[in-house]
Formats: C-alpha cells, structure tokens, sequence
C-alpha cells in the first residue's frame, strides 16, 4: 500500500467518461436515447464491451464519443445486489420524480412529474446511451454500435434527438459560457476559507472518489474485493482495503425543458411597446448578459483563478458581482446572477479581526448583505444540448404556425452530490421566489411563474435602478415547462464493467 | 412549552386528533376546531410534536444502560407579550379542544384545571433566540399591508415615479401613505410600551449574568484547564453515529416540509455523559442565551438571518435535548447554512450528543464533515404533527424588508444615503 499513496494523486483518465472533461464542442450532433433492459444477459454482454469514450487527450481528436448512465431502477434491472445500490446517493436512489423531491425542485404545476413525456412512472429509463459526433457521422455511429447483443438486450424506450443552433440557446443567447475549472491535479487548498471567488473547483465536486469541496470524500458504495471482477476496480483512498465502485464516475442530472420562444420574444415585444432593440435589453436583464454572452459588469481587475488565460474567456467571464451590490447593472434576480452569485465564504473579503468579527455575525450588515450561501460548494459541470429548429427573435414575433416544432434544452449536468450541488441550485436559487432579498420572482427564464396553490406570487422581474425606483416587470407567462428529467449515474470505466458483471457468475 | 407525557393507551388517540388540526399534509387549518390559532393575534408559530426519541439507544455505546422515558407531547408557541397571560387566552378560547388533546396525557383528568395544569407542566428553554425582539405578529400584519399597499401604488405610478430623484420618491410614497392612513384604509399601530417590569429585568439580565460570570471567574481560571484536558480527551475518542436514515424516516420528514417559505424543525438527542460534557454544554447554552439576547445584531443569529425563533430545551435531568426552529427555505439550505455560516457554534453545542461528528478544540471540524452531521441530525430529526406560523408567505427577511421599510416612514429625517437605500428596498 506504501507504494499506491504515490499514485493516489493522480488521475487515471482511461478510466473517466470523457464526457466529464470534455463538452465535445467540434462534435456537433448528438443523440440520446433511453433504453430500457429487456434481456440482463444481452444488456450486460452489451455494457461489457461497449465502446466508451474515455478522457484521454488524443491527437488528432476522435470524431466520435459514447457515453453510458445507468438510473436506480436501471442498475437493479441489471442486478445489481441492493447492497451496493443502497449505498448510492439516497436522492438517487428515490428518483427526480419523488412527490416531495418535486415540490422541492419546482416541478409543480405544468412542471410536475404527472405531465411529464418521460421519466415518470413506467417510463423511467433503464439507462441513456448518448452519441457524439462530428457532422454527418451520427448515423453511421449509431448503425454501427447497434449490433445483436444491443438489440436482443434493451428496449429502446425514447430517442431524444439534438440541433446544433451554434453555441446559442433557444432564446438566442449565447450559451454554456461559464463552467467551474476542475483542479484535475489536485492542487486546489480548500482547508481554509476561501476569501476571494475562484473559478477552479475540487475535483470530488464532479468526480466521487475524491476530496470535495469540504475536503471529504461524498458518499458512495465501497466494498471489499470479494470477486475477480471487484479486484479490477480502483482503491477507494478514503477506506483502506476497499474498493470504489463510485472512484471516478458521477451522478449526471437530465431534465428536458421545453422553451417558448414565441412566447419570450411576443411577452419582451409587448413590454417594449414594440421596440425590439428595447425587449432585447429587457431580455438582456433577465439573463444578466447579452445576447452575444457579455456579462453586464465590468471586467474585474483583480484575477480570478480558473478564469483565462484565452482572451475570449476574460472577457466574458472575468467577473464578479462585488463591484454591483445595488444590483443596478446586472438585477439581482438575473438568470446569471441566480446561477452563479460568484460570492465566496465571508462577504467583504476580511482579514484578521474583521474575518472573526464577520464570522462572529458583524460583518457588512446591510440589507442585502452575506444572504447566500458560498458558491463553491454549489457549482455544476453543464454539458446540455439544444434541440428543436432555430427560430431568430424577430422570426419569433409571428405568430405560430400549425404544428410549430417544439424547442429547447435538454439539460445536463454532472456533479458528485446532487442534493448539494444541483438540487440546491434548483430550489435555493433557480426558483425560490425570495432569493437574495427579493419576493415574489423565481428565475426570468428557468423559474415558475405561474399561481401554484401553496406558492406565493412568482411572476415579477425587477431591473434594480441605480438611485431610482427599480423597474418591475409583472405577469411573466412560463417561458420554460419540464417535459420530462431523470437522475442517471455516469460510473467510471472499471465500474461500468462491474457494474455490468457483478452477481452474473464470475468465471 | 407544555410538556407532559402521553398515556401509553392513548397514543392513537391523540395521533389521530392531532391529524385533525391539518386539511392537508403539513398544513395546518388555522381555524381548526380544537386549537383555532388564527384567533390569537399575539402568536407567531405553534407547535404539537410528539418527541418520539428513536435514538435512545445510542447511549450504549458508552456502556450506559437505555432509560425509557414517557413518551412526551410538546406544545409550543412563539407570542408576543406575557406568555402566562397567552396560557390564560388559551384556556378561554381553545379550552375544549386542548382539554380533549391533553385528556391523552398522563394525570389530566375531567376536573382538572387546564391553566393550572399548563402551567405545572410548563418546561423553560434554556437557550431562546428571537429574529427580532418587539415585532408583534400585529406589526408584521400591518407592514406586510403596507408593503401591498406601495407595490400596488407603485404599479400604477411606477411611470410617473420611475424619473424622480430618491427623496422624491419616498415624499410622494409618504404622502400617499398618509392620506391612506387618514382615510383609515392603513393602519400602522403605535406599539404599546413596554412594560418597565421588563425593561428592569432585561437590564438586570444584562448586567448580572456578565456579574455573576466574573464573580465565578477565579473559580473558573481553575477549573478551565482541567475541563479543556478532559474535554480534548474525550473529542478524540467520542464516536460517531451518522449513518443514513431509511427512506420511511426521510419521507415522514420531508412529507411535511417545503409547504411554505418557512419550515419547522425539531430534534432530539441524547447527552454524552458525564460532568464535562453537561458543564461544558451548559455554559456554551447560556451563552448563546445571553448573546442572543443581548449581543447578536437584529435578525442575525451569528450570520444565519433565516431563523424566526429558536429554542434549546433539556429534558429528564438534562440526560437529552431537544432543538426547535422556525426557517426560512429547505432544510438543505438550512444545514448549509449552519455548516458554512455558524458551524463554529453548532459544534459547540451539538458536541453535546451523542454520535454526533467528532470535534476539534469543540468548534472545529464536527459539522465540516458535512455528510457525516447532515446524516446525524436527520437521523435525529422528529415528524412535526402540527404547526402553524401567523403570516405564510412571508420570510425573516421579507419582515426584515418591511420593517424597514415603515420605519422610513416614520423616521424624522433621512440622509440622501439613506434615501437611495430605502428605496432600493421597494
């Protein structure tokens, strides 16, 4: 053992999906489909072979990538014994459509698990198989991973397909532009409080089998070599003996969110008495950036580590929103803003006295002051793809026609806790309708909007003036309805192959 | 708080008549038969938990024999004023139906007297913290009205006030406030002072606990060295007890939680033994006691400013604790508050339980396992069977919010700083 603390520090990328370091930008179409195990033997016989992607760096760079996540019910169709399945995270356990899990997500309403096309009841997937692919080889990457074993061995329950809009959302605004930076090397401290924001996140917030955020290892099944295919999975660090079926894999969240373009861009209009240039400002304040991804606060001076050194990444993500507490240049509410405070552990950077003053409860005490929680421990990996045709803003003041294709996002996000990272980005941020000392708005795009029974007005937007009355934009309609979500896990490579032979006879 | 122990025949009972106060999960019907909380105006929260400890043999693992105790009813509320003359109006109005839930209790018979006997059975905090002392439920009534009132106002004026410097904002505000208050449409009631008995005992408080402390310091320059080495000694051998709660636990708390911007919370543990652990966690509860009452900043318990009120409360010789709060949000964000913001605190007096994550110094470490201390204190988190809050809807801060809002209003002059701020308050 003297001799595997030395390689304990380093990463093993053969064994990572490359999905968790790569966003696969040059791979412009992808497809998902959900799956469902219709024959355990053909679907394990399938797993143990299929040809997935890991996170080596290769040159040239591979024009296509498969990627595999299993749900709860998903691992226990393939037999996986409840007592490795009982050691997964409990929200994963119970599932994204949980009646209580729901209420606490915001999916309520026209959101709620009931309505949903997928991910509800009997069509809860098994597993997804995501495809990745430069233009013009999809097909013949999904032709060619289909073979006997995958069709006698699952059902393909829902095919989920793509668009690639160019790095723009639905709603024409440049997307996916801020993503943590993960500390792959592990050299981030996070013993002591973090007084200045940064970008660069601990690896055990996107990969289990890793210190996280609080220098702990998240919680994740570990068991004792007892078979020969355990004794091929990696050392679990923080349990001497023990294997980790968790080490290197992640939880991965997918929630389809359908979006109302013409309803975004007919509501801004209608505000803007027609004035488009005056609506795309308005929607430029619901996003807190522009629709060409600059943020409305200016640069910060100050580096932030995980943020550069490409001069394209400075521009549109070194910030924070220290130089704007009045919320005058980017609204409080903003969708960026809710996302990503970018605050830190003690508001005011304090040092010294004033860092035990502040923590004692009398630090800055204004109105507005140290309400959030530190970002860090709250950070996702975005990996979501658009579907749906493009339609431009001023294309979406017309009217709709007969059978008007659906737009938006399937969203998907990585991280080692859901309950820490996503969910509470959910719940405490995306729609809670009192975030950072505001009422009655849930987030511009993402949030409810509409009169719950039990939930209190939510369809406000306030611009926050700068020494002047705020501007407050009422009667929001819901832009953005979930059309359906799931919570997979995305196990590492040497899991995955467990995870497809454990319990089957092990000669 | 009454607490009084259920007869054991009659636990059904009385679950089944507890059930009867809520029209749906969680939610309480404020005009319910048996207690109609919405007719006392001086009440801010109320509870009924049953404190069904299922912890109680974790003390084995210091080789302690397990105690049964009575299975004990709690009932608490959180009221403005006299709290004995609040038993009184309790007896008046919700007589009937508290004398049929405490006839499930141990020793309540027909003839018994129901204020007497609340009153016998009245269990003290010892560690009590409120968001914002002297805000009446009626105060939060009135400005949560005002609050409507200028949203309305601004709604239809937003265009005509939406060009004017802050001072000019707030003069128009003001003057439509004061027509609406003669034309009685407001009303922002002047408090009624408070009585001097209190102010006495409040200063008396003030001064003769810090009094006292120095009296006893010699004492404590002792004894502080002995307590410290013992206490390093068992931090390094206590043990944890955080495992997962089943599913069947976790869905029994979360059923009743997130059906308002504010949640209950109650919890329940065993004391660690012996007399360090009792000294230690006696004097940290007193403190915070004192602080909160006399030091904390308005609405700030440290830096956590999502509790409405909170109560430590020892029970059975001081052998288990019990922990109740009123907070805004889930109780996710409720733990990361406590662990990001006030985990110092929190391993100071949680440290006290058994199992709970092992400590550093007493306030390092323990909760900054965070896994480890979410999994303990759901582990000991109870179902809460009934409560109730005052003003749904409306979070600490929003009270925060309206507060200062009127007292804009009523403040005699205000700086051009002061302006732009009370406005960004709209």
């Amino acid at each position: 053992m003297g001799r595997t603390s030395m390689r304990l520090s380093e990463i093993d990328y053969s064994d990572v999906q490359g999905l968790v370091r790569f966003g696969y930008a040059k791979m412009k179409q992808a497809s998902y489909v959900h799956l469902r195990v219709k024959d355990v033997a053909a679907a394990r016989a399938w797993l143990r072979s299929a040809p997935v992607a890991n996170a080596v760096t290769k040159t040239p760079p591979p024009s296509t990538a498969i990627h595999v996540a299993f749900t709860a019910p998903g691992l226990e169709a393939l037999g996986v014994p409840p007592s490795i399945l009982a050691a997964f995270a409990p929200e994963f356990l119970t599932g994204m459509a949980d009646a209580n899990r729901a209420r606490h997500l915001g999916d309520v309403g026209s959101n709620a698990p009931a309505q949903w096309e997928w991910g509800y009841g009997t069509s809860v997937p098994h597993l997804i198989v995501m495809f990745f692919a430069e233009s013009g080889r999809l097909q013949a990457l999904i032709q060619d991973t289909r073979g006997s074993a995958w069709n006698s061995g699952f059902e393909e329950q829902r095919w989920l397909g793509t668009a690639d809009l160019d790095g723009v959302e639905p709603f024409g605004f440049t997307d996916g532009i801020s993503q943590p930076r993960i500390d792959w090397e592990r050299r981030r401290d996070v013993t002591r409080p973090q007084i200045d924001y940064s970008n660069v996140v601990a690896l055990g917030e996107f990969l289990l089998g890793y210190p996280n955020e609080y220098n702990k290892y998240t919680e994740r099944p570990v068991i004792y070599a007892d078979s020969i295919s355990a004794a091929d999975l990696l050392p679990a660090e923080d349990a001497p003996g023990k294997k980790d079926i968790g080490r290197n894999g992640t939880y991965l969240v997918m929630r389809q969110l359908r979006q109302d373009v013409r309803g975004f861009w007919q509501f801004l209009n209608r505000q803007a008495d027609g004035n488009f240039a005056e609506a795309e400002r308005l929607a430029s304040a619901f996003v807190g950036r522009n629709r060409a991804g600059n943020p409305l606060v200016p640069m910060q001076e100050q580096p932030i580590p995980g943020i550069g050194p490409h001069p394209e990444q400075l521009r549109l993500n070194h910030f924070t929103f220290a130089r704007d507490p009045m919320g005058a240049s980017c609204a409080f509410g903003s969708h960026v803003r809710r996302e990503n405070p970018r605050n830190t552990d003690y508001p005011g950077r304090p040092t010294g006295l004033a860092k035990l003053m502040t923590m004692l409860g009398f630090g800055p005490g204004g109105f507005r002051d140290d309400l959030m929680s530190p970002v860090r421990f709250h950070r996702i990996l975005r990996r979501g793809r658009e579907y749906g045709p493009e339609l431009l803003p001023d294309h979406a003041l017309a009217p709709a026609p007969p059978n008007d294709p659906e737009r938006g996002l399937h969203f998907i996000c990585l991280n080692a806790s859901i309950s820490r990272q996503f969910e509470f980005l959910q719940n405490a941020w995306t729609v809670n309708t009192k975030f950072s000392g505001l009422t009655g708005e849930s987030d511009p795009l993402l949030g409810i909007h509409e009169a719950i029974p039990e939930c209190p007005i939510s369809d406000n937007f306030t611009v926050q003036g700068d020494g002047a009355l705020r501007r407050r934009v009422s009667g929001l309609p819901q832009f953005v309805t979930v059309r359906g979500g799931a919570y997979f896990f995305l196990p590492g490579l040497r899991a995955l192959r467990y995870l497809a032979g454990v319990g089957a006879t092990d000669t | 708080m009454v607490l009084a122990a259920i007869d054991p025949a009659r636990e059904a009972e009385l679950r089944d008549l507890l059930a009867s106060m809520n029209d749906a999960p969680g939610r309480v019907n404020a005009d319910n038969a048996l207690v109609p909380f919405a007719q006392f105006n001086t009440l801010h929260f109320a509870r009924f938990v049953i404190l069904d400890d299922k912890t109680l043999e974790d003390v084995r693992v210091y080789g302690m024999p397990v105690r049964t105790y009575p299975l004990y009813l709690a009932f608490l509320g959180d009221v403005d004023g006299d709290p004995d003359a609040f038993v009184v109006e309790l007896g008046k109005r919700a007589g009937k139906g508290l004398r049929a839930i405490f006839s499930c209790c141990d020793g309540f018979t027909p003839d018994t007297d129901l204020v007497v006997w609340m009153r016998q059975h009245s269990c003290p905090p010892i560690a009590n913290y409120v968001n914002c002392r002297g805000r009446t439920v009626r105060r939060v009534r009135e400005e949560a009205v005002l609050k409507q009132a200028l949203d309305e106002y601004l709604r239809i004026h937003a265009h005509a006030l939406s060009a004017l410097p802050p001072r000019e904002v707030f003069t128009r505000l003001l003057g439509f406030v004061n027509a609406e208050k003669s034309a009685k449409r407001l009303i922002l009631s002047e408090e009624s002072s408070t009585p001097t008995a209190w102010w006495i005992k409040n200063a008396l408080h003030l001064v003769g606990v810090p009094a006292l402390v120095l009296l006893a310091s010699p004492l404590l320059v002792l004894v502080a060295p002995i307590l410290i080495f013992r206490l390093r000694r068992l931090e390094k051998t206590d043990l944890e007890l955080c495992w997962r709660v089943d599913q069947a636990h976790s869905d029994a708390l979360a059923f009743s939680e997130d059906r308002d911007v504010t949640n209950q919370f109650t919890a329940i543990a065993s004391r660690k033994p012996g007399f360090v652990r009792l000294w230690t966690l006696m004097g940290i509860l007193l403190t915070i006691d004192y602080a909160a009452r006399h030091i904390v900043r308005r609405g700030r318990l440290g830096r956590i400013r999502s509790i409405h009120f909170a109560r430590w409360v020892l029970l059975d010789g001081k052998r288990r604790g019990v922990f109740f709060s009123n907070y805004d949000g889930t109780v996710e964000s409720y733990m990361d508050d406590f662990i990001n913001k006030a985990g110092f605190g929190l391993n100071a007096i949680f440290s006290a339980a058994i199992g709970y994550p092992r400590t550093n110094w007493l306030v390092r470490d323990g909760c900054a396992d965070e896994q480890k201390y979410r999994n303990f204190l759901r582990r000991h988190t109870l179902p809460t069977q009934v409560w109730y809050k005052a003003y749904p809807g409306l979070t600490a801060i929003d009270l925060e919010r309206n507060r200062l809002i009127r007292e804009g209003f009523e403040s005699s002059s205000m700086s051009e700083r002061e302006c732009r701020e009370w406005v960004a308050l709209l």
